[in-house]
């Protein structure tokens, strides 16, 4: 998602003129938490309670970045509430009178930031107004503390709650014509809130998607082909549907689309281990001729062929070829990264129940608005006849934006014409993943005089139906334009019939590993300290901005915030002082994504036998002002370091068109010995709070492995990260 | 017919015997608070306590249990000491992103004081190593635990 499609709504998703006095807010069908009877609401996202209970709503979808909890915050701010008073719930899959709910690009903040503010200033607007009618006095002399307006001159007081029903009967006001706080007023944003939900999942309540409950509801399993695009050929349905617990057992036809349903035979029991079990029988026989070509071997040496010759400009200036012809010293690298599945700790499910009145769905995804239109025409019911409900995710990490699991629940529920909860097994999560698409680069860049006269970037990437595919986009790069003044980014293509995604920092996990490693080679035929090389090329970016072009990846990139940010971690990191050398290494990259500006240093250690280990991560980054919710920004900063490091440590390699690895005994991750020691700091700067799901990952990785040279001498241009790359005998 | 005593409640189930205990809690006896995460025992998001002892309820047939097994789940873990104080723990050092997680590495953290109840970081890393957490709150579990143990939370690992 580049700067040019984010563009924050004009519209406040605030109800104005709207008060439904007297509706119930209640939570949906298995949360009977949820109930509040008797609350009062003021627009779409305030109901307050008789005993002073103010629930909130929550517009995004909750995939453990926090999003439940920090966007009431800021409508609590600005409505003057006590955080013990605020009840959270989280609102219906309603674009029309939400706006955009999604979880994904780290765009919740920089979009919700104001609108939600504004949201809760506008209705403490009418509770004030109802108030300055209730005690006589005037608007401008109330003020107001954890839901009490207060007339301080004469002592006089009342709460919200009794303001409620007067206030339902005013009009709300335009929210852009509301006057928000300072900043130094703050006694909600900016103080650390521990995560909404958190007391329910430490007592096992349930609240996740995989938990709900409808009544009547039977358990499915859906057994696709594990080559995308295969077709069912013959399957022993009749065995199936004789073994114990079985209620139905039947094929779907795919649409062919590659978001929705493909080619599977559904088997619903009346709990969901007799569907697993049931699973082990079956016998189907797939066409899957199309995978024949897709191998990661194939697709390694085409890509090797390919980057032998000029591919397609996608950002140039001056004369790269010419610069490089003419080099008196010259480097070149080449650099793989894998495929990557997304396996989020919940595997893919969803519940739906299909009536003559329509769908009810309860899902946990990324972006309900996105899976609607799918369900919709794979089962010939209007859109407007779906009603989606926005369950918590055990994570999401970019695999949740695709919703083909919600279409296979809706579509088995219709034709099983009963409530059905459908659960993937971890091994539909792999196999079924819309992985992170591998790339391959070249890299040449040429030095003159002391200066990098010339840097050249050759991608060999993957597409779908002859266009980049999801996740496989490389740019504008943006610091390729800042290293030198001759340079060139070419991409070439692969053909996939792999289905490819967005994966965390999706394009930035695996641009910011290659290009910042490979300015560390330059570092070193440089002769200078990576750390001042880095700074000098912000220095130089700050002293002739160059010029972007409108809508272009990164046009929002201001260098002085990141040299702010270099700076402030050299001295955190004690980069000056630190010895590389014997096994231990420091290492450093810097990455802008994400709105995020982040710098990080690595300090690694390899033993003989080059097993590798973080020790210790130094993290700054630049979001802005404000730091909503420090507990759960770190959250996210100490997640995303230890995600990246992560994912140095597998690969999704393809078999005729099917994934290999299948669970998490060939797919490591990082555990808790693995995970480092993490310094972090926020750098203030006066800039409006962006996102921060994402922007910390991707210089994690080039800073892990460019510590990996500075330890052994090894460069790392390939991932994974295998130990026998980095032994004392491959080390020379 | 298999009897289950769970959380001290003895239950007569009609299931077959290698259906997994994490299947048998989930949707026979209602307790989902068990999470289901790979199914071979290689995430730790399915971990319970028999008498005691933390395993893994994806790959326990409800056949293989003795008979008399005391099992524990996450529903009734705030009823042991260390139990109670890891749930408070864990809410003060805030560990949860997604949350899913947690209940398995709460399990495992809760066996772990049982038998050693002031852990060193070694004790941590062997008894949570089966356990992943894919949002990577490794550093806040750690925390906790040692926070539920009434220690210093310094993380002493090399750094
Ligand atoms: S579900 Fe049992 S260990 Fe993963
Ligand atoms: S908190 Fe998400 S998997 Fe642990």
């Amino acid at each position: 998602m580049d700067d040019a499609s984010f563009k924050p709504s004009r519209r406040l998703f605030l109800a104005s003129g709207m008060a439904a006095s007297g509706a119930l807010v209640v939570g949906f069908g298995f949360d009977a938490v949820a109930a509040n009877e008797g609350a009062t609401r003021l627009g779409d996202y305030v109901a307050i309670a008789p005993d002073g209970t103010v629930t909130i709503r929550a517009k995004n979808p909750e995939i453990g970045q926090g999003i439940k909890t920090m966007l009431p915050m800021l409508i609590a701010e600005e409505m003057d509430v006590a955080w013990e008073q605020v009840r959270i719930e989280t609102a219906p899959a309603d674009e029309k009178r939400f706006g955009a709910q999604f979880a994904g690009g780290s765009m919740s903040t920089p979009m919700n930031y104001e609108p939600m503010r504004r949201v809760g200033a506008a209705t403490r607007a009418v509770l004030v107004e109802a108030a300055a009618a209730a005690l006589k006095k005037p608007v401008n002399e109330l003020t107001v503390e954890a839901g009490v307006v207060h007339h301080k001159a004469t002592g006089a007081s009342i709460g919200y709650r009794k303001l409620v029903s007067a206030a339902a009967k005013l009009k709300l006001p335009d929210p852009a014509s509301v006057t928000l706080k300072p900043d130094s007023a703050f006694t909600i944003i900016g103080k650390s809130k521990g995560g909404y939900d958190s007391p329910a999942i430490v007592a096992g309540k349930p609240i996740f998607g995989i938990d709900v409950v409808v009544p009547g509801m039977k358990y499915a399993v859906f057994v696709k082909p594990p080559v995308y695009g295969a077709k069912l050929k013959s399957a022993n349905i009749d065995v199936i549907k004789a073994l114990k617990g079985i209620t139905h057992v039947f094929t779907l036809q795919g649409s062919g689309d590659f978001h929705s349903l493909q080619d599977g035979v559904a088997i619903v029991a009346d709990k969901w281990w007799y569907a697993r079990a049931a699973r082990d029988q079956l016998e189907v026989v797939w066409d899957d001729a199309v995978g024949a070509p897709h191998d990661s071997a194939t697709y390694a040496a085409k890509a090797k062929e390919l980057a032998k010759t000029k591919g397609a400009s996608v950002a140039s200036n001056g004369d790269a070829d010419a610069a490089l012809s003419k080099a008196t010293k010259k480097i070149e690298a080449w650099f793989e990264t894998p495929f990557l599945a997304h396996v989020p700790m919940e595997p893919q499910n969803c519940t739906a129940k299909v009536t003559a009145d329509g769908v009810e769905i309860w899902a946990p995804t990324q972006a309900p608005a996105w899976g609607r239109p799918h369900v919709a025409k794979a089962l010939g019911i209007a859109e407007d006849k779906i009603t989606i409900h926005m369950i918590r995710c055990g994570g999401g990490f970019g695999r949740r934006l695709e919703n083909d699991y919600m279409v296979e629940a809706a579509a088995i529920a219709q034709k099983a014409g009963v409530p059905v909860k459908l659960i993937w097994t971890r091994e539909d999560d792999v196999a079924y993943d819309y992985f992170r698409p591998g790339n391959y680069h070249r890299f040449e860049a040429a030095i003159d005089g002391g200066k990098i006269t010339a840097y050249k970037a050759r991608a060999v990437t993957f597409a779908r139906d002859g266009k980049v595919a999801q996740g496989a986009g490389i740019g504008p790069h943006d610091f390729v334009p800042l290293i030198s003044e001759n340079y060139a980014l070419e991409q070439h293509l692969i053909e996939t019939l792999i289905p490819t995604g967005y994966l965390r920092a999706p394009s930035s996990n695996a641009l910011g590993f290659v290009h910042e490693c490979f300015l560390d080679e330059i570092a070193g035929a440089l002769n200078k300290d990576p750390f001042t090389l880095r700074q000098e090329i912000v220095e130089a970016a700050i002293a002739s901005p160059r010029p972007v072009k409108d809508g272009e990846r990164g046009a929002s990139y201001q260098p002085k915030r990141l040299k702010a940010v270099l700076e402030t971690l050299r001295t955190r990191s004690g980069w000056d002082a630190a010895k590389s050398g014997n096994g231990i290494g420091y290492g450093v990259a810097t990455y802008f994504s994400h709105r995020g500006y982040f710098a990080e240093v690595a300090k690694v250690k390899v033993d003989d036998d080059g097993n590798w280990k973080v020790l210790k991560v130094w993290v700054v980054g630049d979001v802005g002002r404000t730091i909503i919710n420090p507990t759960g920004a770190a959250n996210q900063v100490e997640g995303s370091v230890m995600d990246g490091i992560g994912e140095m440590m597998s690969e999704i390699t393809f078999d005729k068109g099917r994934a290999v690895q299948s669970n998490f005994q060939d797919i490591p991750m990082i555990r808790m010995s693995q995970a480092p020691h993490i310094d972090l700091h926020f750098e203030l700067s006066d800039n409006g709070p962006t996102g921060l799901g994402e922007p910390a990952l991707p210089p994690v990785i080039p800073a892990v492995c460019n510590a990996i040279f500075a330890a052994t001498g090894v460069r790392v241009r390939k991932l994974p990260l295998l130990p026998e790359t980095l032994s004392k005998a491959a080390r020379t | 017919m298999i009897t289950l005593t769970v959380n001290g409640k003895a239950h007569r189930l009609d299931v077959p015997e290698d259906m997994p205990l994490l299947w048998a809690l989930r949707d026979e006896l209602e307790l989902p608070g068990t999470k289901f995460g790979c199914g071979v025992a290689q995430c730790g998001a399915c971990t319970v306590h028999v008498d005691g002892v933390a395993v893994r309820s994806c790959a326990t047939p409800v056949g293989s249990l003795e008979a008399g097994a005391k099992i524990t789940t996450i529903e009734a873990i705030g009823a042991t000491a260390q139990g109670k104080a890891l749930q408070k723990a864990w809410l003060e050092v805030d560990v949860m992103q997604c949350g899913y997680c947690q209940a398995g590495q709460i399990m495992s953290a809760a066996a772990l004081l049982q038998a050693t109840p002031k852990p060193i970081d070694d004790d941590i890393d062997a008894a949570m190593e089966g356990n992943l957490c894919r949002c990577a709150t490794y550093k806040r579990i750690r925390e906790a635990i040692k926070s539920a143990a009434g220690m210093a939370l310094t993380d002493t690992r090399e750094a």
